[in-house]
């Protein structure tokens, strides 16, 4: 059985390679002393790194990304996670209709929800651009959040919420001192997949940003269309080690299994 | 506990959405219908007459069913082989197929044109070896884009596949190897039809992920435009906004038949949901 295996495994081998290929090529890259990218590079230069943090553009958009994130990130548990206890405690009628209604966000192209959100939301409800912005990411954020915390919902066992409401503690103490602690690594995963998914974004950001408002993705971009030295493989590095931070941190809190469960 | 809750902690969630997400898509669903006050469906008449768009539209097509094919030959195997492995091994192999899904999808595009431009890696491994005097155009051509397309949702496939097929009965393939199937005989005739639901949400998920894509596009197609890059460009360099919601409804309808066609082939192969 296992002589057999080896053509599979020579196969997978390839497959991985065509994945993480292009990461490792753009990591090395990075080093790059010259003004051109290329591979492989031509010494050992750290002066792209430096860059980054002289070119006042990307420590700037850097912080933009990490403020939207958050605040969405706190806007999206604030609507969501009454949302996801609604939906895991109670059986109601229309329940899987509002369930598709809260996870539909993922299903609308967000090319086109970046459009129609700069026609309303800028141009007809004249909201500012950063404001515009937060709502367009919060909007993007809470189906996550609302699967990653219905999902430790569902494994929570709702005796323990009686026994606590039936000893004489109301609905408010009971949700603060007895759910909430017991879907907590839930809640701290859905925060750490929705930061990635609003940080990472593209197709509403680019509708959102204007003068003097911009997030890290649409920098990298524009400077892209400009330039094409190692100041972007540098950056890329230091995204991987941070998305490589939050992987470990959802994998601790939830086990990667998350992602295989669809 | 009181139902009434139930209504709380539900409306202030659906209320957002629906101020910020449905009223907006449904009034630029709305606007292309009417053209100077009167409903008429010339603005659609028009574009599909079009044959620049429609080549943007064959464009697109052809590019995503490309990349949603060979992410189900390339997929498949190796959620087969990660499936057939013991925990640990499993564990690690999953992760570095979640590694590049989590990675912006800019670095992927980008480190798509150090490797297809130019005078990138494959052009220059190309004229060293002497196989070719100058250097090949694949960086801006629909050939680029499937590439970045299959890079950015190639680990979508495996992970839904391994979802799939972990669940199914290892007893089932030396069942039927001690009956006598060929090993791949017994993979197609027991693991592939089990395999099935996985392959379509998979598809699903490649599929309606490159129709829409824009970063890869944006990088790798140069001149080249798809479906995302066409509407972006019409709202934002033309400032066409009547076009660009003619797109944008065009894009959903497409999205929401091609979800619900393959969501009712998965249910009808998998009665019991």
């Amino acid at each position: 059985m296992r002589n057999k295996q080896w053509g599979l495994g020579l196969f997978s081998l390839l497959v991985y390679l065509f994945l993480l290929g292009p990461l490792l090529i753009i990591s090395i890259t990075s080093f790059e002393p010259g003004t051109v990218l290329k591979f492989p590079p031509d010494g050992f230069s750290l002066h792209w790194y430096r860059h980054i943090f002289e070119v006042q553009m990307f420590p700037k958009t850097f912080t933009t990304s990490i403020i939207i994130s958050l605040l969405g990130n706190i806007l999206s548990l604030l609507l969501g996670i009454p949302a996801a206890y609604a939906l895991n405690r109670f059986s109601f009628k229309g329940k899987d209709l509002l369930n598709a209604a809260f996870l539909s966000p993922v299903l609308i192209p967000g090319i086109v929800l970046g459009f129609t959100m700069l026609k309303y939301l800028l141009v007809t409800y004249h909201l500012p651009l950063y404001a515009g912005l937060l709502v367009g990411h919060t909007v993007i954020m809470l189906p996550f959040i609302i699967r990653v915390v219905g999902s430790s919902l569902s494994s929570f066992d709702f005796a323990i919420e009686e026994a606590a409401l039936s000893l004489g503690a109301g609905p408010l103490k009971t949700f603060f001192k007895v759910v909430l602690p017991n879907i907590r690594s839930g809640i701290i995963a859905a925060v750490l997949i929705a930061f990635l998914e609003s940080f990472n974004n593209v197709d509403i950001s680019l509708f959102m940003t204007g003068p003097g408002v911009s997030t890290l993705p649409i920098q990298m971009l524009t400077y892209v269309e400009n330039y094409f030295d190692p100041t972007i493989a540098a950056i890329s590095v230091l995204l991987m080690v941070l998305t490589g931070i939050l992987m470990f941190g959802i994998e601790k809190l939830m086990g990667l299994s998350y992602f295989t469960k669809r | 506990m009181k139902k009434t809750y139930l209504y709380w902690l539900l409306l202030p969630g659906l209320l957002f959405l629906s101020v910020f997400m449905i009223i907006p898509i449904v009034l630029t669903i709305g606007s292309t219908f009417f053209q100077a006050e009167r409903f008429t469906l010339s603005g659609y008449v028009d574009y599909f007459k079009d044959p620049y768009f429609l080549k943007i539209l064959l464009t697109t097509l052809e590019v995503s069913v490309a990349a949603t094919l060979l992410s189900i030959l390339l997929g498949l195997p190796v959620a087969y082989y990660i499936s057939q492995k013991a925990p640990r091994r499993k564990g690690v192999l999953l992760a570095l197929a979640i590694f590049p899904l989590l990675t912006s999808p800019v670095v992927r595009s980008f480190s798509w044109m150090i490797i297809l431009g130019r005078k990138g890696l494959i052009n220059n491994l190309l004229v060293d070896i002497g196989l070719i005097d100058k250097p090949l155009t694949i960086l801006y051509t629909p050939v680029a884009m499937m590439i970045g397309m299959l890079h950015l949702f190639l680990p979508m496939m495996i992970i839904s596949l391994v979802g799939v097929l972990e669940n199914i009965d290892g007893d089932l393939m030396t069942a039927a190897q001690s009956l006598g199937a060929s090993r791949a005989k017994a993979f197609f005739k027991i693991v592939f039809p089990l395999a099935m639901p996985g392959l379509i949400i998979g598809g699903i998920l490649v599929f309606v992920g490159s129709l829409t894509a824009y970063t890869t596009p944006a990088l790798l197609g140069g001149k080249q435009r798809v479906i995302s890059t066409f509407l972006y460009q019409n709202a934002m360099t033309l400032n066409d906004w009547y076009s660009a919601s003619i797109i944008a409804t065009i894009m959903i309808v497409i999205t929401f038949v091609v979800v619900g066609l393959m969501n009712k082939w998965a249910n009808k192969l998998n009665p019991k949901g």
